[in-house]
């Protein structure tokens, strides 16, 4: 595949190269999808008729669209790789951008899109934790080479010191963000201290055990935590002190009643979809701008030789805790999103499959890449979920397609490394 | 000039091999102190003890700045760069091999820069003070890009650079964390005659103009006897001489050591043209 890439002329401008590309794909698709999935049979009394369902045709061809667009446009810096130059890269990090920008334009717009109904922002949202989790593991595993299998721990953390506060100290959602935060970091300094000597095997088994420590300790404290029956009614979120409720507190004003709109039980989705997805941009700003700081390329130095960083006098220590603590921190966030959204959590909801599917996320997507973990979080939850209908297949076929992928991309979805600085060019945003 | 570093009674014991055994000897200030010596001889060992990486056995090792007097063998690692600033290269090159050049160089100043950022929290909003910094750690990574003549690969992969290219940038690193001592683990190992007469100047230059002492373990003669002002010699981790470049060409204990004590010995002629090679 990538000698054809290669062979292939390179288009001066990639990005209309790859329009036309995806919209010859897309032309294929339509002429396809139109006999195959244009028409279909409807029983009517007596007999039955064809109906036509354009839509089918017109979303099909959408996805083809998208889809080679990414395809080529994530495929061409990569091809090139043998023999890259600061201007091919450059112009791979401008189409990644534009990707990124794409997708979130899409996403921003999606409760307001005509699909979309309350099934499809359930599935997005969950989407956006994995999204969220998978950044902030991406910190862990893949900027400071730390292989972490408990990574859901420091999740449950987030999620029960929400519950627990709010069921003992009545605190609120936004309260107890920033404590969550504060809390789940604390736990990844204390996992730190004694794995800091290990690696690869070694830390991977420990923090397995830890993962599973933080789940028997939830499930067996049952004064404290109820054990394995969870803890239920846990405060939903208001609007920065509106409640989303049909019948206001008394003396209080509702959400709807405050903007004068009709009550409807999906605002509250809407806002909690925009919420998560307020987070994990902020996840992204923060990891991003955190690589390009001084912290972040110690944490690839450390990945890359840790012996060469104490002979350049880096402190292997705080920077590994460092790393720990603020992959933990945003998967606290994600840990106390999590619970106002379920309103109800129990200690089956941490078990060591949510590390491994966080994990498989980060790797799948391509180390390091923040793009990947996207794609790779969009894959692993709405591929089982589209996947339904096969029912008893479905493990089957998730599994097929990651081998697929293994195959196909061995470095993850989208891999490649961009520089955290370029002579001249100073990292400033 | 006085002694910057002082080596007294380093004994280095791994069970029963003693890898350095009483080795005393010290470095002055703003010159090139060369550790030769066969293979085994001990003089990695003694880097490492020097450098943190193993606690010596025995001994003391003294480094005294201006600023103040430290005890490298009391000190890890880390610190040893970080306060006493020792810097040092490894004779099996050890880059950040898939970070770019520039990032290598950045690396190296990580702990100044990391105060700059306000441990990372003024940086995140790109504070104007660590802004500024970071301008100053790129000038100076650029400087010493020109003084290894990597300017033009400065965004490309370290690890993708040819090997001279890696020796060099190797310590142009190690002088970004702007050291008193500059600790060279072989650093001709590998490099063609031309390259190594480049080495020899950047050597000098890092001497003479910046006025740091380096302490160079190397097997080519023609680097050693060139720009040494003084030779340790090891063998079976003792110390066998000790003096000028030409004193120590001369001493019977090391011709000894290179040659053997049989006049049949394996390479006499190599090794005696390498030893004549300064002249």
């Amino acid at each position: 595949m990538a000698s054809i890439a290669e062979a292939a002329p390179k288009p001066p401008n990639a990005l209309a190269g790859a329009l036309k590309e995806a919209a010859l794909a897309a032309g294929v698709a339509g002429a396809l999808a139109l006999p195959l999935i244009g028409f279909h049979l409807v029983d009517v009394t007596g007999g039955v008729s064809v109906e036509s369902r354009l839509s089918w045709v017109v979303y099909a061809m959408l996805a083809v669209f998208a889809g080679r667009f990414l395809l080529a446009i994530t495929r061409r810096p990569a091809a090139a790789s043998g023999h890259r130059d600061a201007r091919r890269s450059a112009s791979g990090k401008r189409n990644a951008r534009l990707v990124g920008l794409v997708i979130l334009a899409a996403v921003l717009v999606l409760p307001f899109l005509p699909f979309s109904n309350r099934y499809v922002l359930d599935t997005a949202i969950t989407v956006l934790i994995y999204v969220m989790l998978g950044w902030g593991l991406n910190v862990v595993v893949g900027l400071a080479g730390l292989l972490d299998l408990g990574y859901v721990a420091f999740y449950a953390v987030g999620a029960y010191s929400y519950a627990l506060l709010a069921l003992y100290l009545q605190f609120g959602f936004w309260e107890c963000l920033p404590l969550a935060g504060i809390l789940a970091a604390t736990f990844g300094v204390l996992l730190g201290f004694p794995v800091l000597r290990l690696r690869g095997d070694y830390l991977a088994i420990v923090t397995l055990g830890f993962g599973e420590m933080i789940r028997i300790v939830l499930l067996n404290w049952q004064d404290f935590t109820r054990g394995p029956n969870g803890i239920d009614s846990i405060p939903r979120p208001s609007f920065f002190g509106l409640p989303f409720r049909e019948e206001p507190p008394e003396g209080g004003t509702s959400f709807h009643q405050f903007f004068g709109l009709e009550y409807a039980p999906e605002h509250r989705i809407v806002f909690l979809f925009y919420l998560i997805l307020a987070l994990a941009l902020v996840t992204n700003w923060a990891t991003l701008r955190l690589r390009r700081l001084p912290i972040g390329r110690a944490w690839e130095a450390l990945r890359e030789d840790e012996i060469a960083c104490r002979s350049l006098g880096i402190n292997p220590t705080n920077t590994k805790l460092s790393a720990f603590a603020i992959g933990a921190m945003f998967g606290g966030f994600a840990g106390a999103f999590f619970a106002t959204r379920q309103g109800f959590i129990s200690p089956e909801s941490f078990t060591f499959m949510e590390s491994a599917v966080i994990l498989a996320i980060v790797v799948l997507g391509g180390m390091g890449s923040q793009l990947g973990v996207v794609v790779a979080a969009a894959f692993f939850i709405v591929l089982p979920e589209l996947a339904r209908e096969f029912a008893q297949f479905r493990m089957l076929l998730f599994g097929l397609a990651m081998v697929l992928i293994m195959l196909w991309r061995p470095q993850g979805l989208i891999s490649g490394r961009e520089p955290s600085i370029r002579l001249g060019r100073p990292a400033d945003g | 000039m006085g002694a910057l570093l002082q080596v007294e009674h380093l004994t280095m014991r791994f069970g029963g091999l003693v890898a350095v055994d009483d080795v005393s000897f010290a470095a002055a200030d703003r010159e090139i102190t060369a550790v030769i010596g066969p293979n085994g001889a001990g003089k990695t060992t003694l880097f490492n003890c020097l450098t943190g990486f193993y606690k010596p056995t025995v001994g003391r090792l003294a480094l005294r700045r201006p600023e103040g007097e430290f005890f490298l063998e009391r000190m890890e690692g880390f610190r040893i760069a970080r306060e006493a600033k020792v810097a040092r290269t490894f004779q099996n090159i050890r880059l950040f091999p898939h970070m770019t050049t520039l990032e290598n160089l950045m690396v190296a100043q990580h702990n100044p820069l990391m105060r700059a950022s306000g441990m990372s929290l003024l940086g995140l909003f790109a504070w104007p003070g660590y802004r500024r910094a970071e301008r100053a750690a790129v000038e100076r990574a650029r400087y010493w890009l020109a003084k290894v003549d990597l300017l033009a690969q400065a965004d490309d992969e370290a690890g993708a650079l040819p090997y001279g290219a890696q020796r060099r940038l190797e310590i142009a690193r190690a002088m970004c964390t702007e050291p008193c001592l500059l600790c060279l683990d072989e650093p001709a190992a590998g490099l063609n005659p031309r390259e190594s007469a480049e080495l020899n100047d950047l050597l000098r230059l890092i001497r003479d103009e910046h006025r740091i002492a380096i302490l160079l373990i190397e097997h080519d003669m023609s680097v050693v006897m060139q720009i040494s002002d003084r030779v340790v010699v090891l063998d079976y981790g003792r110390k066998i001489a000790d003096g000028s470049p030409a004193q120590v060409r001369n001493d019977a204990a090391v011709i000894r050591a290179y040659l053997g004590e049989d006049e049949d010995a394996a390479l006499p002629e190599e090794v005696a043209r390498d030893l004549q090679a300064g002249h």
